[in-house]
């Protein structure tokens, strides 16, 4: 579905990501995880058509996208939910995910798109009037996440859903992510709680200081040396 | 004192024109973080627009509303694509020179094409006509305009609240990035808000047409009132625009009346000075 290959991406001038590839099948959901720095969040605002790459190729369902505007990205089917939630504020929970559904002209989708999101987060509901910037951390992101799936995207691409929330809702969060993969979303999640995000994911990558280093299954991917040092301490 | 009630009614009526000019300012910079400079000759092209076509083709001047209007759009949409796209680009100091440029080229093109003179509309439905209600006396332009720009407030207000470009619109200028993760063309929603903001000046110099001078540095006084307004409102507030376009309308009536004519503007200027210091968010800002 989604195929990149060797990018290179700079801010300013300035290389991050040097050489990074990774694919994405259907009904899949892949985790990319790294330090602090690691070029992930860059990764996905790459795919996201707010940056461009320097070199390589990006293609959605064999189109090359690597030059397309996040406009065009969203209306081929690509949501990507940024990292620290970035809602409304000021706009009700209900504007809020009206708004992720923008590109969508069919109300009756719509308001499909809306019992959907709903279902999954009935908390959303309950609270439908309310400011999207007096809700708690967790529930903001979950905001997040439902105003990314109002236009039924094809890829999902989740930047850190559990950051900032207390450990409780971090499982909460992973397992709302979990469920809606097991209903055929397409995931591609960056996290920084690394080992669930690799136990639950189809497939992974680690990426280092721009560049892609392993590949591999979750599985695969705990048992080498690097994710062990460098991220779960063993 | 029994001028009081009068001069209350007449400054709250004028308020309303000042509420409409303030928006315009307030939708652009709520949108784009931009003070444009060259508000107050937006204001001035659509006078211009309201007076010749008036005059030329001697029709009522309410009726040249909407080709001010369109204009102040179109005049707005320009400015944004031919210009101030570019000043995004520069640095802080290119986006504040910049829109005073066009504010300098649009005044003196004015004063090219048209020349310095004052010049008036001597015909139309509400030209020089008033209604007494007991000691009180309302002139019919100042009437008029407080309704027509009560009308365009909250068509403006309604198209920005409950429509999806609106929210479109709202989203664009509360995060760009996240409204461009939605598929909002951030791009034209900034042109648009451009847009508005002229078609409000346009639609507000065809009223003033009405009742005051058309001449080319007009913008100046009316630029300066509606950066009061929206100081004192809060920048981006539209509710704020509303209330303090009124309070200003008070301030310049009744400072006009019981201090003297010829300080009226001093104060407006003053509370300018007093919001800066003492709120700078302004009543309704953030």
């Amino acid at each position: 579905m989604l195929k990149v290959e060797e990018i290179e991406v700079r801010y300013s001038g300035v290389p991050v990501i040097h050489d990074v590839s990774f694919h994405v099948n259907g009904g899949e959901l892949i985790s990319i995880v790294g330090a602090n720095g690691s070029g992930k969040t860059t990764v996905l605002k790459t795919v996201a058509g707010t940056l461009h790459p320097t070199k390589g190729s990006m293609e959605f369902e064999n189109e090359d996208i690597s030059a397309s505007t996040t406009v065009e990205i969203v209306r081929k089917g690509i949501t990507y939910v940024p990292e620290e939630r970035r809602i409304f504020g000021p706009l009700s929970v209900e504007e809020n995910l009206k708004l992720g559904a923008y590109i969508v002209n069919d109300r009756e989708e719509m308001e499909k798109s809306l019992d959907y999101v709903y279902g999954l987060f009935p908390i959303l509901k309950t609270r439908w009037k309310q400011l999207g910037g007096t809700l708690s951390g967790g529930e903001q992101q979950m905001l997040a996440i439902g105003r990314g799936l109002m236009s039924r995207p094809k890829l999902l691409m989740l930047d850190e859903p559990s950051l900032g929330l207390m450990p409780k809702l971090v499982d909460e969060m992973l397992e709302a992510v979990a469920t809606l993969k097991k209903e055929g979303n397409t995931i591609l999640l960056v996290e920084q709680n690394v080992r669930e995000a690799l136990e639950m994911a189809d497939r992974g990558y680690v990426l280092q200081t721009g560049r892609t280093i392993h590949e591999g299954t979750g599985q695969e991917l705990l048992e080498t040396d690097i994710v062990k040092r460098a991220f779960l301490g063993l | 004192m029994e001028m009081l009630v009068p001069t209350i009614i007449s400054a709250l009526l004028m308020g309303m024109l000042f509420a409409l000019v303030a928006l315009g300012l307030a939708i652009i910079f709520g949108v784009m973080n931009i003070v444009n400079f060259a508000h107050g000759e937006f204001l001035m092209v659509g006078m211009y627009t309201a007076f010749l076509t008036a005059t030329v083709f001697s029709i009522e001047p309410l009726l040249t509303l909407p080709i001010a209007a369109m204009v102040g759009f179109l005049l707005g949409i320009a400015s944004y694509y031919f210009l101030v796209r570019y000043l995004l680009k520069g640095p802080m100091l290119a986006q504040l020179l910049g829109t005073f440029g066009l504010m300098i080229f649009l005044r003196y093109l004015a004063m090219c094409i048209f020349g310095p003179d004052y010049k008036t509309l001597e015909q139309g439905v509400l030209i020089g006509k008033s209604i007494k209600w007991g000691s009180v006396v309302l002139s019919y332009p100042r009437l008029g305009t407080a309704v027509l720009s009560l009308i365009a407030f909250g068509i403006i207000y309604w198209l920005i609240n409950r429509t999806r470009l609106g929210k479109a619109l709202q989203a664009t200028a509360l995060d760009v990035e996240a409204a461009s993760y939605m598929g909002i063309d951030t791009e034209r929603m900034r042109g648009l808000a451009w847009g508005l903001g002229g078609a409000t000046m346009g639609i507000a110099g065809a009223l003033l047409t009405n009742f005051y001078y058309v001449f080319p540095t007009i913008g100046i006084l009316f630029c300066m009132i509606a950066f009061a307004t929206v100081a004192l409102g809060g920048f981006g507030s539209i509710k704020g625009a509303f209330i303090a376009g009124l309070i200003m309308g008070l301030i310049i009536d009744l400072g006009g009346t019981y201090i003297g004519p010829h300080h009226k503007f001093a104060l407006v200027y003053l509370t300018y000075f007093l919001v800066v210091v003492f709120r700078p968010q302004g009543l309704f800002g953030w």
